[in-house]
This record gives structure tokens, C-alpha cells and sequence, in this order.
């Protein structure tokens, strides 16, 4: 039975938290459980960017997977990047085990509009599903409403639902039946 | 299944270079990197990417440009992005000019970087697809192993289907290198004598008695060095189709054997006295005017008329250009199977020079040109380059007359130039120029040329 663990990266509200681990369990139907936080990414900080470092992120966390876990996210509530890109909502090893999500750019205050909780909510479950979807081999989908669809700006994001499209949703469940959880 | 592209992304730096990686692979691309140019060179003669990520500035060895040059020379269809962390309006231009397709300021935004792969990747789909369709379209051009969509082309086809069966006598009329025996060959494989020899004899090549013992056969003891009896081409193509090439070049005692075996259906072995009967189909093929050499009373105008039953004119390959790509891409396509190159298409320049050229050597000159240019051909596409020994040959095209240039001058230049062309051969060097060989004499004892 596949068990994702699932951890913050400083300090991240547990509404978020929760919302990761819900989503992650309904959709995949596997086990979820959470693990302590891991300390702030201040080492991941790049000073002329203002911004951090996805890759360093994902680097320093790799090693921590629990033993018992064949998958690992983790949270964080700082802006992240890569060198080539201004941005990342996040990064995951494809076919591998761990992603790391940012969720600083899924609230609404970052681009100066009131707090929309709920919209925040439905913004973290599909950026969870994408990437734990990467995780379990899947590459982006064409099809704009599948949550593996990628999304180069919030609009996008909204655009798309928080479910996988027919093909990616049998993609996952062969994934997870070669890792033997479903039959 | 549609191919997986091919991305190579080359930085110094490994954090930048694996996670542009990584997030191209999440794009479901496959993606390799490379820490240097020399690396990626490297990796660039083992296999072909669809799309090079290039950093400008990455020492210590050769820089991004340099590395893209080395790359467009291995692959000149290869689409380049060249990634710099400082725009300056100088290095933007010099990357463009070299060949760059793109150029990218890091960091860039993801959709940027999104839309500007997809719309390479979009344009190396609509190519591959115009790859399988032209392929598609030349099987719908071909008759037997002729390919062609000009008008008059469809009509010989039109004609040869129609008269495939018949035992009438073809002239086939066109100028070197037009294709006169594969018609000849595809008339005789689409009627029902394609089960039966094809016999080809190039009348040009032999001299008056050996091209009479070759056509008709002798008795042995019939001359000096007839030890045995010996089968003619006639007897050879019994039942079949005998392809008589360079017919305007026989002697004047052949035309009138010929003339028999045509009236009669039968003839004598040379030094023999039995007849001997054969149901032959011939086909005879010129490439000068038979007509002239009538008037000119050089040819038998009864063998003519024998001959001349069903007429067919291959057009020079300058009155058909529109069928210079396909005959391009076909010839592309085998040559470069036989020559073991892996090259599968000719670039939009390259087309164009082979388009605005004459081909005075016609379909011929256009393969040759084709395998030559194959033979030095780096990448997995023909370019401009690669035809570059074109250019070099005269085009009559837009020719414009130099100031004091007597016409004697011009005349000598001409006649040095064919006899250049035609290796000496002063028949042949005549007959390209349209005058009679004694003529072509005088000229040369007057302009003091050699051959």
C-alpha cells in the first residue's frame, strides 16, 4: 500500500495542509500522513531575486522521505523559482518521489485582490493533484480542464478543474497498480 | 505514434541546467543536458535534437554562439535558443544572424517559455507531416518509374497506356537526359509484353559492323573473330520489346537492314543465309531532330515514317519545372538510402536554386546533382550550400551582353566551352551546338582551338 507523506517547509496554514492531504487521499485513494515541518528554506534564499530556490528546496528535502512512504510533498509558503523562469507553483521528480509545492502565489492577496479563501482552497488541491501527478509519471496534458494541464499564470490555473481527464486518471491508476495498490 | 522530440539544454551551471530539464520533461519532452560546447557538440553527432537551449556565456572553452555554429553546421534545421542572464541589443543580433531561432533573457516567465517551445515544436510537426504527405503525393505522380504532374507528362502516360498493348513501332524524341528509355521500359512493363525481355542497344556506341552483328546476329565464320554463332538483340527480344537508343546515328546500310526487319518481321544472321522470324516490338529513341536529319538527307525518310508510327516528345526538364521537387525529394529519398546518408529532406533555398536553374543535362543532371550534393552534405537536411556547385555553371538565365564583345569572341568562347562540357568529343559538341561536324572543324582550325 502506497503511503504519501505529506510536510510544510517553515511555517504554512493548516487550512492548506489539510487541503493537500484530503485531496491527495480522495483522489489517489491512498494513505496520507503528515510529517513534522521541515525548518524554513531560508537556504534556498536567493537575495537577487528575492525568491527561492525550487531545485535547492527539493534538493534538501529528497533525503528526508520517511522509509515507510513511497511518496513525499512538501509545502512551502515561499515564492519559488528556477534559474531559467520567474516563477514555479512547484517542482516534482517525474516518476520519482517527492514534489515540492509553493502556495505563495495562490492567494489572491498576491496579486493585490481581497482574501478568497474557498478559491485558494480549490487553487491548492489542483496544484497538490498536478504535482503528485508528475510524481506518479505523468507529464502535462492537452487537455485544458485536466489538472495536469500546465498553468503559466493564475488564469490558467482557474481555468482548469481539480480532477485528472479520463486518459491521466487511467495513467495514475496504472501507476498505482504496478506499485500494487489498486487491482 | 507521434515522435517524441528531442530537447538538449546546455548550461555550465548544473542547477540551472537540470531544472530547465526537468520542467521540459514534465512538458513531456525528452530531455538530455550538457555542462559545456564542447559537451554538446558532442552529443550533437550521436543523435538529433529538435530544439537546442543554448547558454550565451559559459566558460571556460567555447561560448554559446560558437557552440551553435559547431551545431547548425552538424544539423542546419536544428532551432536554436540562445538563454543569456543580460540582454544586450548587440549579442541578440549577433546570435539572430548566426542562426539563432530565439533569444531569451533569463528569468523568463513559464508561459513565455511555453508558448515559444510549443510554437517549434508546432512548426517541426507541420514539417514531418509535409514530409509523410509529399512522400504520399509522389506515389500518386508515378507511372512505372517516371514521376511527374506536368500536363504534358500526364499525357504521355495517358498515350503509353494506350498503346502498351500494340505492337506499332514509338519514336521517342527528347534531349540528353530527359528519360527516353524509361519510357520506353515503362511502355513495355505496363502492356502485355512486360513477362517478355526488354532489350536495350545504344546504337551511338558501336560502330557500323559490330552494331549490325549486335543487332541481327552471326554465323559462325561469318568474319575474323566469329567463332561461334552468335544471337542478335532481335532474337534476344523475341516476343518482347527491343529499345533502339541514338537511332539518328546509324549508317546509312543499317537504316536499310532496319527497314526491312520492321516491313518483314524477319531477317539474316550476319554471313548467314536462313531467315529467321521474330515478333519484336521496337522502340527507337533520339535525341536530335529526326525530322531535320530527313531533310537534310541524312536519315531515310521511309525508315522514318517505319519508325515515327507513334510519336512520343519528352519535354526538357526546364519546360516541367513543377516537377523539379518531387523528382528532387524521389531521388533524395533512394540516393541517400544507397549512399547510407541520413538526410531526408532539401531546404526551402536549396529547392529554389534547383527551381531557377536550367538543367541542360535534364532529369539526369538533376540526380547527379542530387547524389553530389548528398556526398558532401552534413546535416540532415540539403541546403543552399550543398547545391552551391550549381551556381558555378553558366545560366543562360538574364544573360546580359558585355560591352565590345566581337561575335567572333563569342562563338570561340562557346565552342571552347562545349568542348569543355563534352570532354572533347566533337560529334557530340556539334550536334550540341547545332552545326554540322565539318563546320564545327573549321571553326575550331579558325579560333585556333583544341579539343
Amino acid at each position: 500500500m502506497s503511503i504519501i507523506a505529506v510536510a510544510a517547509a517553515g511555517a504554512v496554514e493548516e487550512q492548506a495542509m489539510a487541503q493537500v492531504e484530503n485531496s491527495l487521499e480522495g483522489v489517489f485513494g491512498v494513505e496520507t500522513y503528515r510529517m513534522p515541518p521541515f525548518p524554513d528554506p531560508a537556504y534556498a534564499y536567493d537575495p537577487s531575486r528575492n525568491q527561492f530556490s525550487s531545485t535547492l528546496v527539493l534538493r534538501e528535502v529528497l533525503g528526508r522521505r520517511p522509509a515507510d512512504a513511497s511518496k513525499m510533498i512538501v509545502v512551502t509558503d515561499v515564492d519559488m523559482f528556477i534559474p531559467m523562469l520567474s516563477f514555479v507553483y512547484g517542482q516534482a521528480q517525474l516518476d520519482g518521489p517527492v514534489a515540492v509545492l509553493s502556495i505563495a502565489r495562490l492567494r489572491q492577496e498576491f496579486y493585490g485582490l481581497p482574501t478568497n479563501q474557498p478559491l485558494f482552497l480549490v487553487r491548492v488541491r489542483k496544484e497538490a493533484l498536478h504535482e503528485m501527478g508528475h510524481c506518479f509519471g505523468l507529464t502535462h496534458c492537452r487537455d485544458p480542464l485536466c489538472t495536469m494541464c500546465l498553468s503559466t499564470n493564475i488564469q490558467q490555473l482557474d481555468q482548469k478543474e481539480a480532477r485528472f481527464c479520463d486518459g491521466c486518471a487511467a495513467l495514475v491508476r496504472g501507476a498505482l497498480a504496478a506499485a500494487g495498490d489498486i487491482r | 505514434m507521434k515522435k517524441r522530440w528531442e530537447i538538449l539544454v546546455v548550461d555550465d551551471e548544473p542547477v540551472m541546467r537540470e531544472s530547465l530539464a526537468e520542467w521540459l520533461m514534465e512538458d513531456g519532452y525528452s530531455v538530455d543536458t550538457a555542462a559545456s560546447g564542447q559537451e554538446a557538440i558532442a552529443r550533437a553527432k550521436l543523435r538529433e535534437y529538435a530544439i537546442y537551449f543554448l547558454d550565451l556565456k559559459m566558460p571556460p572553452g567555447i561560448d554559446g554562439i560558437e557552440t551553435m555554429m559547431e551545431i547548425r553546421k552538424l544539423h542546419p534545421e536544428a532551432s536554436v535558443i540562445i538563454m543569456t542572464a543580460y540582454a544586450t541589443v548587440d549579442t541578440a543580433i549577433t546570435a539572430m544572424k548566426e542562426g539563432a531561432q530565439e533569444y531569451v533573457v533569463k528569468p523568463c516567465s513559464p508561459e513565455e517559455i511555453s508558448l515559444l517551445v510549443g510554437r517549434i515544436i508546432k512548426v517541426k510537426n507541420l514539417q514531418r507531416e509535409n514530409l509523410i504527405l509529399r512522400k504520399k503525393l509522389t506515389k500518386h505522380y508515378r507511372f512505372q518509374d517516371i514521376i511527374s504532374k506536368n500536363a504534358r507528362m500526364v499525357g504521355i502516360f495517358d498515350l503509353i497506356r494506350d498503346i502498351a498493348n500494340l505492337r506499332s513501332t514509338v519514336l521517342i524524341q527528347g534531349a540528353s537526359g530527359t528519360g527516353k528509355e524509361l519510357i520506353a521500359r515503362a511502355i513495355h512493363y505496363s502492356g502485355n509484353r512486360a513477362e517478355k525481355p526488354f532489350v536495350a542497344v545504344s546504337c551511338a556506341a558501336l560502330a557500323e559492323t559490330l552494331l549490325e552483328s549486335e543487332l541481327f546476329g552471326h554465323e559462325k565464320g561469318s568474319f575474323t573473330g566469329a567463332s561461334e554463332r552468335k544471337s542478335g538483340k532481335f532474337e534476344l527480344a523475341d516476343g518482347g520489346t527491343l529499345f533502339l537508343d541514338e537511332i539518328g546515328d546509324i549508317s546509312p546500310k543499317l537504316q536499310v537492314d532496319l527497314l526491312r526487319v520492321l516491313q518483314e518481321r524477319s531477317f539474316f544472321r550476319v554471313g548467314g543465309s536462313e531467315e529467321v522470324t521474330v515478333d519484336v516490338r521496337v522502340i527507337a529513341a533520339t535525341r536530335v531532330n529526326l525530322q531535320e536529319a530527313v531533310a537534310a538527307g541524312h536519315f531515310r525518310d521511309d525508315l522514318f515514317y517505319r519508325l515515327n508510327v507513334i510519336n512520343i516528345e519528352i519535354p526538357p526538364l526546364r519546360e516541367r519545372r513543377e516537377d523539379i521537387p518531387l523528382l528532387a525529394h524521389d531521388f533524395l529519398e533512394r540516393l541517400a538510402h544507397e549512399l547510407g546518408k541520413q538526410v531526408d529532406d532539401i531546404a526551402e533555398g536549396a529547392l529554389k536554386l534547383l527551381l531557377d536553374y536550367d538543367w541542360p543535362g535534364n532529369v539526369r543532371e538533376l540526380e547527379n546533382a542530387v547524389e553530389r550534393a548528398l556526398v558532401t552534405a552534413r546535416g540532415h537536411v540539403l541546403t543552399e550550400d550543398d547545391f552551391a556547385f550549381l551556381r558555378r555553371a553558366p545560366q543562360t538565365n538574364g544573360w546580359a551582353a558585355p560591352d565590345n564583345l566581337p561575335l567572333d569572341e563569342v562563338q570561340k568562347l562557346v565552342i571552347a566551352a562545349t568542348l569543355r562540357r563534352t570532354g572533347g568529343n566533337v560529334k557530340e559538341a556539334a550536334s550540341t551546338l547545332g552545326i554540322d561536324r565539318s563546320t564545327l572543324y573549321d571553326r575550331m582550325r579558325k579560333y585556333a582551338i583544341e579539343r
